[in-house]
């Protein structure tokens, strides 16, 4: 199937239009205005340098857990543990940080943010052990492991963190924080970090690993064909391990970041951290290219933030911006579709375009 | 507190909670055998535990206690009608499985969250439903000795029908032509095209029927569990019910014994509590239990899981 018949960016950009239709359809059934909210959305989210900062900010996280799934994908594995190692990396983060309190500032963030990110990979790398070991599922794995790990962390957070009668632990202290004042001043008081710059740097890191790298080139090739990777002469075993400990030190470090630059505590909650799963949906949009990955989750963000206005300035459900990311992402899925169109002609017949499917 | 009334306390506890599990974890192999990886499980448990709610508030009063069951079917039309999306972007268009799977998953919980709100102005949960299903004791078989009091009494009715469609399911793969064609396109689609099974048609099936049964696999939860249809009605069981069907190796009576062996452990946190011996076990450690043992026995017992050997590919004619 030939990809690339429609020039690089086409279809990203026709499936966010789709998107956004999608969502203006929606909105026009059930009496919503669909031009007023869209422009609430964007006003909300880049109308302002505090918008900005927390768009920026909000893009961390995804970015972070987006690379780890994709560093997993890429050897073959579908990680869906993100949700998880990233609150192991926010819960680690956040120890660190209340048990090493004495510390100079630098050291106490950078020793914060890396046992985060080590726990997470850790935590991580069990399934990686076990695929590589014992050919266990990575998909039930990790989901099993997603589950303990929330009940550790609230049992943790509730029986050693917290105060008497407390969900939440004590907050950071101010120098590890790293919304520091300065950055605060210059947004407006937003959420916007120097983990975004962390994030970015990583992005950077992952990108060369990949392209430059033995390492991340036998993880691609594991990814590509397992037993072919063998003959070659690559160590499957150990690449499916280190594949899957990256991953999960991507994602902790997200965790790490957010617990130390937005959340500045940890709370009991009865539910996964949402951020794992959408940074799934991030690294598909972006087609696991690292690159791709900081604009699709600039888009994220853009829908996640903007979408919090669109409820405070009138009555439309906020939902409506996860269903334009969801039908931006479908379309993104079926680019088959375009290229059919595109083929065809944009006049054919919608079912003569399904049965061209079937019949290649 | 007596054996009889704990083994009793079990055994309903571990049916009430495996009955979403199974329904949905037989809708994961429908798709799979068929050759469409299907992480959007979780996906259409939401849309039928919505479809299933909205239906039950609005229809209780006519139905009276026939609602619930009335609802199952709804909610499975729902989970029905939502696959298709899934069946014409991996069938039709070619879609990466996972990416698919992942839409449904985005999408569910987003599109019934804002119905809900267009619906019940404004609110994004459902008030608490009237006619729910309760429990239900078996007329004759509850009167055998022992067994019929902790297998038939008070137990959730639901969950044996789950049981008994479980193996219907299974006799419907091993057993019958139909069953055997939609296991040929999962395994090798181009040897099944060859002998003249319509591949497309088979691969819709699956993935339509897994909806189906996805969609009361939320209803149930929704009918008998939650009770109201929120955001959080279904968390993680789709997930839960995808590792079922991996753990029971594709086949829907592994899929079952699996979705009633995560029940069984989803009761241990509750049990447990009045067991002398674990009573002053700390609570944690049951509620991680359910987790860590699958990984245990899927490590010591099951060794690599093998799907359909072109579960996940998609099939283009002539390639």
């Amino acid at each position: 199937m030939n990809t690339k018949s429609l020039k690089g960016l086409a279809i990203p950009l026709v499936s966010v239009l789709a998107g956004f239709i999608v969502g203006a359809i929606l909105m026009l059934i059930f009496g919503y205005d669909p031009i007023q909210n869209y422009q609430n959305l964007l006003v909300g989210s880049l109308g302002g340098v505090y918008s900005i900062g927390e768009t920026l900010r909000n893009m961390i996280s995804l970015i972070l857990t987006a690379l780890g799934f994709a560093v997993a994908s890429k050897a073959g594995f579908f990680n869906i543990g993100g949700p998880g190692q990233y609150l192991i990396g926010w819960f680690g983060a956040i120890v660190f940080t209340l048990k090493f309190s004495h510390l100079p500032a630098v050291i106490l963030i950078i020793g914060a943010l890396l046992c985060g990110a080590l726990a997470g990979g850790l935590w991580s790398m069990i399934a990686g052990v076990l695929r590589a070991y014992f050919g266990t599922s990575e998909v039930i794995t990790t989901i099993m492991l997603n589950y303990i790990i929330l009940y550790i962390v609230n049992f943790a957070v509730k029986s050693w963190l917290a105060s008497k009668g407390s969900d939440s632990s004590p907050n950071i202290t101010s120098k590890a924080n790293l919304n520091t004042p300065f950055l605060q001043h210059i947004t407006d008081n937003s959420t916007f970090n120097w983990g975004f710059f962390i994030a970015l740097a990583v992005v950077a890191l992952v990108w060369f690993y990949f392209n430059k790298t033995k390492s991340g080139f036998e993880i691609q090739a594991v990814g590509l064909n397992e037993s072919a990777s063998q003959y070659a002469g690559v160590n499957v075993k150990r690449t499916i391990i280190i594949a899957m400990l990256i991953s999960g030190l991507l994602a902790g470090l997200g965790g790490a970041i957010d617990g130390l630059g937005n959340f500045e505590n940890i709370s009991v909650s009865n539910n996964l951290p949402n951020v794992g799963f959408n940074g799934m949906a991030v690294a598909l949009l972006a087609a696991e290219n690292p690159i791709g990955i900081v604009f699709a989750a600039l888009l994220f963000s853009v829908l996640q933030i903007g979408g919090l206005s669109i409820s405070v300035y009138s009555n439309t459900p906020s939902e409506i911006v996860d269903i334009v990311i969801a039908s931006i992402i479908f379309f993104v899925g079926i680019k088959y579709a375009f290229e059919l169109m595109a083929k065809k002609g944009w006049f054919n017949r919608k079912n003569k375009v399904g049965k061209g499917g079937a019949e290649k | 507190m007596s054996l009889t009334t704990i083994l009793m306390t079990v055994f309903s506890t571990t049916f009430v909670y495996a009955a979403p599990l199974i329904f949905t974890a037989l809708g994961g192999t429908f798709s799979e055998r068929s050759g469409v990886v299907n992480v959007g499980l979780e996906g259409m448990m939401i849309i039928g535990a919505f479809g299933s709610t909205v239906f039950n508030l609005t229809f209780a009063s006519t139905f009276g206690s026939l609602t619930p069951w009335i609802s199952l079917f709804v909610g499975a039309l729902f989970g029905l009608v939502f696959s298709v999306l899934h069946a014409v972007a991996t069938v039709t268009f070619r879609a990466d499985h996972i990416i698919s799977g992942t839409v449904l998953n985005l999408m569910a919980p987003a599109l019934a969250v804002f119905l809900t709100r267009v619906i019940y102005e404004g609110k994004g949960q459902t008030p608490v439903i009237n006619q729910s299903m309760g429990d239900f004791t078996f007329p004759i078989l509850s009167k055998i000795p022992f067994i019929g009091k902790i297998l038939f009494t008070n137990t959730s009715l639901v969950a044996f029908i789950a049981i008994i469609v479980g193996i219907l399911c299974w006799y419907f793969f091993f057993r019958t032509s139909i069953g055997l064609r939609m296991r040929s396109v999962g395994e090798n689609p181009a040897a099944a095209d060859t002998l003249g099974i319509n591949v497309v048609k088979y691969k819709y099936m699956g993935v339509l029927i897994s909806g189906f049964f996805g969609g009361i696999g939320g209803a149930v939860m929704a009918q008998s569990i939650t009770l109201n249809f929120s955001a959080s009605t279904i968390s993680g069981q789709g997930f839960m019910s995808l590792a079922a069907m991996i753990f029971g190796k594709w086949n829907p009576l592994g899929a079952t014994g699996a979705a009633l062996f995560f029940g069984l452990a989803q009761s241990l946190p509750i049990i447990g509590a009045y067991i002398p011996i674990l009573s002053h076990v700390n609570s944690v450690w049951f509620q991680i239990a359910p987790y860590a043992i699958t990984i245990i026995v899927l490590v010591i017992f099951l060794g690599k899981a093998v799907a359909p050997a072109a579960d996940g590919q998609n099939y283009i004619k002539g390639k």
